[in-house]
């Protein structure tokens, strides 16, 4: 028996998202007194196995074949499928990321149990040593806990709900790479081109959010939302109406369907505060909101507010932060 | 002839804000807002959009829309709508006990429905429902189809025999080819749906609909469930300090005073 978790990677780097799940995983197993393993796919694998390591794995399974090296659902629902089939897990945790929310959901259905998916609370129940696994549902407004009755229970896990362990490098495990075979003939999308059209600092990893909602109302708005963040070395991010107009790309949205982050400051441009967009900013360490309506619902959740234009106010506010003496 | 299934489910309207949002947590269900009328899931009335789209590209003599709907006590003339933009067929899938947080005793249903219907080239369906936000049952259709499913759609196109699709990434997107049968699940970047006139609505009203119960599409016993919903909440509000607000002679300098707050509280 055992807890698995399904870690990415990207430049070599273990994903924060990863690390965060190794340390959730491990305090599952712990509670379940059985060890934690690791799974790693594709050509970048072996290079980051000793930093899955050091978050917390016992032992790390490197999946790599020459059709796994870009994310092909079909073909690493095949390798995950195999892996899960030998080792038997009671537990497989993802992220909630393009791959989890697409891969575990399948793995699920093929393997005939059950997906939870992103969940923001993971707790073992006493009795039935069970998962009872937490989510928000009807669009933030509530919270279910739902339990698994068949094996493995799969879940995904929304970012910045678990807490990464402390890196440790002189934590010892194992290194165990495993051969698939990847049927072909399954394989039935293709993948003809990897648009990116987010570049720089990650919103996830930013310490420094500007984000911009429906009242922006266009792409010269957003770039003065830019321009504020890059001076205080932060991102732009938007809601969800932004995004779904084309003012700005998908990447960008945060909320429920786009994603999770806990920066040190948020400012809320325009935003009403919409519960599912609440549910992916909620966490930020000090919410700033910038609305002409003072009866919005951001207010409810904001430390600090201006009630005005939101054009007139970020004019003043950008002015008087380019002027602020260096700390 | 292309043969397009849209999955939509009617939902309740959670976007009227917290204050409204009222459950039962013994019954472990949401109740109706007073006031609200129920809506269609918003995903899947992008589904429905990404649908017409395809029909605007091929013309409407080459492609046939149905949509299929789940559940207890469904509002028809709300369904009727998906009519009125111009679905040629809807089946509504109507039993006291469909009514289910199990994405797999919905699939099974609806896939037992979509078998009946018959023939079919492409099912979509909303990424994810508005109420459960489980985002599964397009996969659980396909996987027992055993039709290729892309997650995420924000554009899908028909060449030849074959489907162009843009699925959302974390960064921008995928550009996907894969081969027909199959089923995509569409995200709201497909764009809202268009409105009816008000003369296609009052045809829809007329139009008829085919209503099938349990037994009219599964003949097994019902699937067992795989997972227990333990319990429903509203999470309590966290109490956090009341917002400060800030103010100035004008906006503009309120701007400036709330960056010099800022420093102040050593957030800038």
């Amino acid at each position: 028996m055992s807890t698995l978790v399904y870690c990415e990677s990207s430049e070599g780097r273990l994903s924060t998202m990863s690390t965060e799940i190794l340390g959730g995983g491990r305090e599952l197993a712990d509670a379940l007194g059985h060890p934690l393993l690791a799974v790693l796919v594709g050509q970048e694998a072996a290079l980051v196995a000793d930093e899955a390591i050091a978050f917390g794995a016992d032992i790390v399974y490197i999946l790599d074949h020459p059709l796994l090296s870009d994310y092909q659902p079909e073909a690493y629902a095949q390798a995950i499928e195999q892996l899960i089939t030998e080792i038997a897990p009671k537990v497989v945790i993802f992220g909630q990321t393009d791959v989890g929310r697409d891969l575990a959901p399948r793995l699920a259905f093929s393997l005939a149990t059950a997906a939870v998916l992103g969940c923001t609370e993971v707790k073992v129940h006493d009795e039935s040593k069970r998962l009872l696994q937490t989510r928000p549902v009807y669009g933030g407004n509530a919270e279910a806990v739902f339990s698994t009755i068949t094996d493995p229970q799969i879940l995904t896990v929304q970012g910045k709900s678990m807490m990464p362990l402390a890196r440790d490098d002189s934590r010892k495990g194992q290194v165990l790479p495993l051969e698939v075979s990847i049927d072909e003939s399954r394989i039935k999308t293709r993948l003809v081109q990897r648009v990116k059209e987010v570049e720089g600092i990650k919103l996830e990893d930013a310490s420094v959010v500007v984000s911009g909602g429906r009242g922006i109302g266009s792409k010269e708005g957003f770039q003065m939302l830019d321009n504020l963040a890059s001076i205080l070395k932060g991102t732009v991010g938007a809601s969800r109406p932004p995004c779904d107009g084309k003012l700005m790309p998908s990447g960008k949205q945060i909320g429920l369907t786009g994603k999770v982050v806990a920066p040190e400051l948020y400012i809320a441009v325009a935003i009403s505060g919409a519960t599912h967009h609440l549910r992916g900013c909620a966490s930020s360490k000090a919410i700033v909101a910038i609305n002409r309506d003072p009866e919005a619902n951001i207010f409810r959740h904001a430390r600090f507010g201006v009630v005005g234009d939101w054009r007139k106010v970020l004019d003043g506010f950008t002015m008087t932060v380019k002027a602020l003496p260096v700390e | 002839m292309i043969n397009i299934v849209v999955c939509v489910k009617q939902v309740i309207d959670t976007e009227i804000g917290p204050a409204y949002f009222k459950l039962d947590e013994e019954v472990k269900r949401a109740l109706r807002p007073l006031g609200s009328q129920p809506i269609l899931n918003p995903f899947d009335e992008n589904a429905l959009e990404a649908a017409l789209m395809i029909r605007d590209s091929l013309g409407a003599q080459q492609s046939k829309i149905t949509v299929v709907s789940m559940g207890r006590r469904l509002a028809k003339a709300l369904l009727r709508k998906t009519l009125a933009v111009g679905a040629d067929d809807l089946i509504v899938l109507e039993d006291d006990i469909f009514d289910s947080f199990d994405s797999y005793k919905t699939v099974e249903w609806l896939v037992a429905a979509i078998r009946r219907i018959g023939t079919y080239d492409l099912v979509l369906c909303g990424r994810q429902a508005a109420d459960t936000n489980a985002g599964q049952v397009g996969f659980g259709i396909a996987e027992m189809l055993e039709i290729p499913c892309i997650s995420a759609a924000r554009k899908i196109e028909i060449e030849g025999e074959e489907l162009i699709v843009e699925r959302i990434t974390s960064d921008g997107y995928d550009v996907l080819k894969t081969s027909m049968p199959a089923l995509i699940t569409v995200s709201s970047e497909v764009g809202e749906l268009r409105f009816p006139t008000v003369m296609a609505l009052r045809a829809a009203q007329k139009k008829e609909i085919r209503v099938w119960k349990r037994e009219d599409i599964c003949s097994h016993s019902i699937p067992p469930q795989r997972t227990d919903l333990v319990r429903l909440f509203i999470p309590p509000v966290v109490s956090k300090t009341a917002c400060e607000m800030v103010d100035g002679v004008d906006a503009e300098d309120a701007g400036k005073n709330l960056a010099l707050r800022l420093r102040e509280a050593g957030l800038l």
